[in-house]
């Protein structure tokens, strides 16, 4: 047999049908659903009198623009058009009867962070959502990507994608990262060095000793922004962390067919001498704590450097460059540690897990935010729940945080959490795109333990310097 | 879906790189549950100020491209969100075809469901494209999917590629599901393998 990669492998194992002309349809394991890119989608199915083809693969949950403020279930506290949305898929999930959890429910979340939480996503599996950072499901060896809403319809029918198969690329981060270095830093190191574009047509496997040496947090929080380097998914071989993490959740195989499913997920690994069309390697020793400086996550620069002038790119990306400078409000040579912050933004789908909370909590122990605003918005009710008992909600508290309920909030601010034009926001989350996180509001992207920092000096803030 | 076979119009020059979805049609307009209206939205904040009036510089707003059907445009184009109120907006706006030297991949997908055909050419030709869109309301290009090709006002001939399932639907106007459905049969029978090797799924 000839050699596989990770990638053939589960697109081997989920091959429905191919057409001559190359066309596949892989089947579908998991479909999540949430209710900004679902409700055109259930109507599709209404209008031709179609149903859902497997509801019990099908997990809705609203995340997007729910409110995180207490007195959420209080119809007022959603304005009109969130309300409509929300309550199409409250509708849509009983009319076709697929798994949902509610706003009211405590294990209602972001989508990507209740999936594996739930023990919905695992090794080998095909998992689709509407919504870009499926790549997510990735770290567990899941094949994960995001979906327009036609294909959510057309999965919702068919339990089939019409796809075809992209490039295998291979991300090495070979050895031990370096103190205050984390999982965030290695994903925006690698878009920073391949380019938003860097990964068009592929899926991206990472590996190598640094990414085995990360938690399945910290796998979760790198295949989380493959989309932002392009690629459709980004994968990580499972390995006994992965067994670890996923064993007794409430979705997970149980006795019997354990053993059954642990004998498949271990041969999920690329063979030795798999072919690849695309290979990146970074030393792993070679990756500082990073932020970026412009409109794009590829924008992005160790915390000890300077905002870089417009001339030193080549191509479209000086204009490109110009433009972000003039948007964000900075100027070349500016060292990024004296750019002053507004606000912190801890949370998203990126960083809105349990480990994440800790590494910030550490940082603000015990001192007073220096910011106008700054909040942690928890990736689930039970990321909250957890941080609470462990105390950690204390702490932000004591430093002047807002505890928020579960939801994408300032990641998209779809709902009421916005930058207002101007304010400047140290974000946890994946996108620094001109008005993300707000009309003319600026991001700075950085790891969960970079964002606290900034909240407690009022600036960004080399993590090494504090320790 | 509306079919697309051949096209002769005018075309908007957008030369920025990395243009995502965001910039396309803003979050706020992703509160609809609906697929049309967009249209009005495309590029709201490029395209309108604070107060909603039309900011006359953004190149839609001029009156030679206020008609554009086609958009030729920078590297990496509809990068970031799967939205597909993406594509809406612009087919609602009367886009029927982007050409650019790459897209990111779920737009260009989201693109064909709705009846938009974006095409990949190198940067030399797009570099061309770009300047007969500069000419404004005069210079038609000719876009034929049958044939795979882009004329150019003057008359220049660029071929592109296309995936042939794709093309096919699109020339066809035909609905994915449709077609998938009448491969039930397989899809039944992947189940059924399915269930007995890996049950706990
Ligand atoms: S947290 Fe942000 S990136 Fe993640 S699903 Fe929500 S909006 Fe998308």
């Amino acid at each position: 047999m000839s050699p596989k990669t990770l990638y053939d492998k589960i697109w081997d194992a989920h091959l429905a049908h191919e057409a001559e002309d190359g066309t596949c349809l892989i089947y579908i394991d998991r479909h999540l659903v949430h209710e900004v890119t679902s409700p055109q989608a259930f109507e599709g199915l209404r209008m031709a009198g179609r149903t859902v083809r497997a509801p019990d693969k099908t997990i809705a949950v609203p995340d997007h623009n729910v409110p995180t403020t207490e007195g959420r279930e209080n119809p007022e506290a959603m304005t009109e058009d969130s309300r409509i949305q929300v309550a199409a898929l409250d509708k849509n999930a009983r009319d076709f009867g697929v798994h949902y959890y509610p706003v009211s429910d405590v294990r209602q979340g972001i989508v990507h962070i209740v999936g594996p939480e739930q023990g919905w996503t695992l090794p080998g599996m095909t998992v689709v959502c509407g919504d870009s950072h499926t790549a997510t499901h990735g770290a567990f060896g899941a094949l994960a990507h995001g979906i327009g809403t036609s294909e959510v319809e057309h999965v919702l029918a068919t339990q089939t994608l019409i796809q075809r198969k992209g490039k295998n690329m291979k991300v090495e981060i070979t050895g031990k990262l370096r103190p205050g270095v984390t999982a965030k830093d290695i994903t925006l190191s690698v878009i920073g060095e391949t380019g938003t574009a860097g990964g068009t047509g592929y899926v991206i496997e990472y590996c190598g000793e640094a990414i085995r040496d990360l938690s399945m947090e910290g796998r979760m929080t790198v295949c989380n922004m493959a989309i932002e380097g392009g690629a459709r998914a980004g994968l990580i071989a499972p390995d006994e962390t992965t067994f670890e993490y996923i064993k007794g959740r409430p979705h997970t195989p149980k006795a019997g067919q354990w053993e059954q499913a642990m004998e498949w997920w271990k041969t999920l690994h690329s063979d030795d001498d798999a072919d690849w069309d695309k290979v990146v390697t970074i030393r792993g020793e070679d990756i500082a704590p990073v932020v970026t400086w412009g409109t794009s996550p590829e924008d992005v620069l160790p915390i000890n450097e300077s905002v870089p002038a417009p001339e030193s790119f080549s191509g479209g990306k000086v204009e490109a460059a110009r433009r972000a400078l003039d948007y964000m409000g900075l100027t070349p040579g500016q060292k990024l540690t004296d750019i002053e912050i507004d606000t912190v933004f801890i949370g998203s789908c990126t960083n809105g897990r349990i480990e994440d909370l800790r590494a910030a909590a550490e940082m603000v122990k015990g001192k007073k935010i220096a910011v106008k605003r700054a909040m942690v918005v928890p990736g689930s009710g039970l990321v909250r729940a957890q941080a609470e008992e462990e105390g950690l909600a204390d702490i932000f508290k004591a430093a002047g945080f807002e505890w928020r309920l579960a939801g994408c909030s300032m990641c998209l601010a779809m709902n009421p959490d916005q930058l207002a034009p101007g304010e400047r926001c140290a974000s946890t989350s994946n996108r620094n795109f001109e008005g993300r996180q707000g009309y003319k509001g600026r991001t700075h992207l950085m790891s969960p333990a970079m964002a606290a920092a900034a909240a407690v000096t009022g600036h960004l803030t080399d993590i090494r310097d504090l320790a | 879906m509306e079919k697309f076979d051949k096209l002769s119009g005018i075309a908007a020059p957008l030369p920025l790189v990395n243009i995502d979805t965001d910039m396309i049609i803003p979050k706020q307009f992703l509160k609809t549950i609906k697929r049309s209206g967009l249209g009005v939205n495309l590029f709201d904040e490029m395209r309108y100020d604070r107060d909603g009036n039309e900011m006359p510089d953004f190149v839609l707003n001029k009156p030679a491209y206020r008609e554009a059907q086609v958009l030729v445009t920078g590297e990496n184009f509809g990068c970031g969100s799967s939205r597909e109120h993406a594509p809406w907006a612009l087919a609602d706006f009367g886009i029927k075809a982007i050409i650019s030297t790459s897209f990111a991949d779920i737009f260009y997908n989201n693109c064909f469901k709705n009846g938009i055909l974006p095409i990949v050419l190198p940067q030399e030709q797009v570099d061309v494209l770009m300047s007969d869109a500069e000419k404004g309301a005069n210079a038609r290009m000719e876009i034929d999917l049958e044939a795979q090709t882009v004329t150019t006002s003057d008359g220049e001939v660029f071929g592109f590629e296309v995936d042939p399932h794709r093309k096919h639907c699109l020339i066809n106007g035909l609905d994915d599901i449709g077609l998938t459905l009448e491969k039930a049969a397989a899809i039944d029978s992947f189940e059924a393998r399915a269930a007995a090797e890996r049950p706990w799924v």
